[in-house]
């Protein structure tokens, strides 16, 4: 009776878990990102989408380029060949040149460091917001909306590879009797040098390489834990015999 | 006597003084402490796995202070670069995200373990005469772990830390004239701001944990002083054998111990699934929103404290107005620590007490549960109205139990102990 009572209140509390924070609700459903952070060459073309379309504003103050060489299961020659572009050495983190007082000033705010995005607002936030720019005249500083975060400051800078598409929107009835409108899907108006397909795929590998520098030991923590769990299970069968042992006179 | 020595010196040496744990053994009372506390102290032998959670906390202590040791080693208590050394201890420091993740679960599980802990002895009245100071040096030990808890939450400097903490500090505004005066005396500061930070941190890692550590021995002093209590709930100490000790009784060392293991076990297996495979807990150990450094000028849209907190701060948002709501949540603390008192049944065990204490305990269970989950959700229309009932229910249990547990038909309990598989 005792013992399944902490791992039954263990699993209700995963099966309620809250869901990650945003500061407005997103207005479209995220998108599941279906990421395998095991995935190096997914991790690689992720980090080279980084280097090139993000890294010019966004930092990643916490990762180290000998990190991300290790992680990604590349040399430093290899890193400071394709994804080291400013002379740092092998352990300097990933810094940006833009300094943030001047970025506030240019976008409204500096944008954030994205070293830990995927803790914050979770691998599905970021998937679906690479998938959700749409283009709006509205917007008059970039020209372009995001249905996870309204109003963002953030232009759409992948809109050469995805495209640019628009947002559809379909008349509802809603309960009060009135009709309003309602997004309904994206169109896409100018094709990217990407298919949807392969701009999905890309959104994907982007947001891979974040989930894994978010955590950059997560698969060592993994497998580790397979070694402490099977030791814990041997040393339970020994300590479970000698107490079996030691108490069987015992009444 | 130098005649004596001179035959054969080292023996005569050897067993006078004995060696070097015979020096020891002259100068200080280990064997009467081991004695009083590990090998000579009985307890029932009837005990089930509900009675490993007393030994499940005191390890869940030894990681915490372990564990603590190890962080503040490269912590940096300061507003400008706490965020940053503890993401420095996750990336660069040897073995430092085992470290850190071991300390944010053992939080929580300490918790858990504490709570099971309480819940046992609710179900066999362990609180009950002559334990009732047994009863309250652990329910300062439950106070003093929240409090360590609380300002060890801040120390990450994260979003949800320092408005979690805001809102906590505020609760003291609450109060009439002093309210204001003592919020900033807390913080130290007009907000949470790095004094804020200083303080706590010197609060989390030494005042509070010598105070637990105290109040610790003073649990198990006062335990042994009286004897365990048991799932019966009857004195083993009515029936001795002819050498004096309870015949119902076992020594707690290696009996219980060895009982205790394969607990330690089971409880570093759940631990270890945490801390490898699920540090975060799906948000309940570690928050989302605490990986985006403290932004004074950045509310978050939705603060909830962590899980262990939850029912009080439910009972909290239950009631309408903040001064009440805030004295209802020390009421829900303080009616714990009655509980010795308030309980008039002439058995302890649950297992003999008749069905409205019965009746009582599950809808208290139920309602700590209920308001633990409540917590952690909004503030809205069903939610607070639920919260209010449960709250009424909570009370209840406590308010109304010298009538129902006056009035129950119990059973009596047997003289000696019995087993159950």
């Amino acid at each position: 009776m005792a013992r399944p009572f902490p791992l039954l209140m263990l699993a209700a509390l995963l099966v309620a878990a809250p869901g990650h924070v945003a500061a407005a609700g997103p207005s479209v459903p995220l998108e599941s990102a279906n990421i395998n952070v095991g995935n190096q060459a997914s991790l690689q073309r992720g980090a080279r989408l980084y280097m090139n379309y993000c890294l010019g504003c966004h930092s990643l103050q916490f990762v180290r380029y000998n990190t991300l060489a290790e992680g990604l299961g590349l040399t430093d020659e290899q890193v400071a060949e394709s994804l080291r572009f400013t002379g740092e050495s092998p352990h300097d983190t990933i810094r940006i040149a833009m300094p943030a007082g001047d970025a506030a000033g240019w976008f409204g705010l500096a944008p954030p460091d994205l070293s830990l995005i995927a803790r914050s607002r979770g691998p599905d936030y970021i998937y679906t917001f690479l998938k959700s720019f749409y283009a709006d005249p509205a917007q008059r500083a970039t020209g372009s909306n995001n249905k996870v975060l309204a109003g963002t400051a953030m232009p759409h800078v992948l809109w050469e590879l995805q495209g640019i598409q628009e947002a559809a929107y379909r008349q509802e009835r809603g309960s009060d009797g009135t009709l309003h409108e309602v997004f309904d899907r994206f169109e896409l108006v100018r094709p990217g040098t990407l298919s949807p397909e392969e701009y999905s795929q890309a959104a994907r590998d982007i947001t891979a390489f974040l989930a894994w520098a978010g955590e950059p030991m997560q698969l060592k923590r993994q497998r580790l834990g397979v070694w402490v769990l099977l030791f814990l299970v041997v040393l339970f069968a020994f300590s479970w015999l000698f107490y079996k042992e030691l108490w069987k006179d015992v009444k | 006597m130098s005649a004596a020595k001179s035959k054969n010196p080292a023996a005569v040496v050897g067993k006078e003084e004995g060696g070097l744990y015979d020096w020891f053994r002259k100068r200080f009372p280990w064997e009467q402490l081991m004695e009083d506390h590990i090998t000579g102290y009985y307890a029932p032998k009837n005990f089930n796995w509900f009675y490993v959670f007393g030994s499940l906390a005191l390890l869940a202590l030894i990681i915490q202070i372990v564990t603590g040791i190890f962080l503040t080693m490269s912590y940096k208590p300061s507003a400008t670069e706490a965020f940053a050394s503890v993401e420095y201890i996750m990336r660069d420091v040897e073995w430092g995200w085992l470290i850190r993740y071991m300390h944010s679960t053992g939080a929580s599980l300490f918790f858990l373990v504490v709570y099971i802990h309480m819940f046992r002895a609710l179900l066999y009245g362990s609180y009950q005469k002559p334990r009732e100071l047994i009863w309250i040096f652990g329910m300062l030990i439950y106070l003093v772990m929240s409090a360590e808890a609380f300002f060890g939450y801040l120390l990450p400097w994260g979003q949800m830390s320092y408005w979690g903490a805001q809102v906590i500090v505020s609760l003291f505004g609450a109060l009439p004239v002093i309210g204001e005066p003592l919020v900033e005396w807390i913080r130290g500061d007009f907000f949470i701001s790095d004094v804020t930070l200083n303080r706590f941190f010197a609060l989390h890692v030494i005042a509070l944990p010598l105070v637990l550590l105290g109040l610790v021995v003073a649990h198990i002093l006062a335990l042994h002083e009286v004897g365990s209590n048991n799932p019966d709930g009857v004195e083993i100490k009515k029936h001795k054998g002819p050498d004096g000790k309870p015949l119902d009784g076992i020594p707690f060392h290696p009996y219980h111990t060895a009982k205790d293991v394969p607990a330690w076990v089971v409880f570093s297996m759940v631990f270890a699934i945490i801390v490898f495979f699920a540090p975060e807990m799906g948000g309940y150990f570690l928050e989302h929103a605490n990986f985006e450094p403290a932004d004074p000028l950045k509310t978050p849209a939705h603060i909830a404290p962590v899980w262990y907190f939850t029912p009080f701060y439910a009972v909290l948002r239950a009631v309408p107005d903040k001064l009440g709501g805030v004295l209802a949540m020390g009421a829900a603390m303080f009616m714990l620590f009655l509980l010795p008192w308030l309980d008039r049944s002439p058995v302890r065990s649950i297992r003999y007490k008749g069905p409205l204490f019965k009746i009582a305990l599950t809808l208290f269970t139920i309602s700590f549960v209920m308001l633990g989950w409540l917590g952690l959700q909004p503030a809205t229309g069903l939610y607070t109205m639920l919260a209010r009932v449960f709250t009424i229910i909570y009370f209840a249990f406590f308010l109304l139990m010298p009538i129902y547990s006056k009035i129950d038909k119990t059973r009596t309990p047997p003289e000696r102990i019995t087993y159950h598989g």
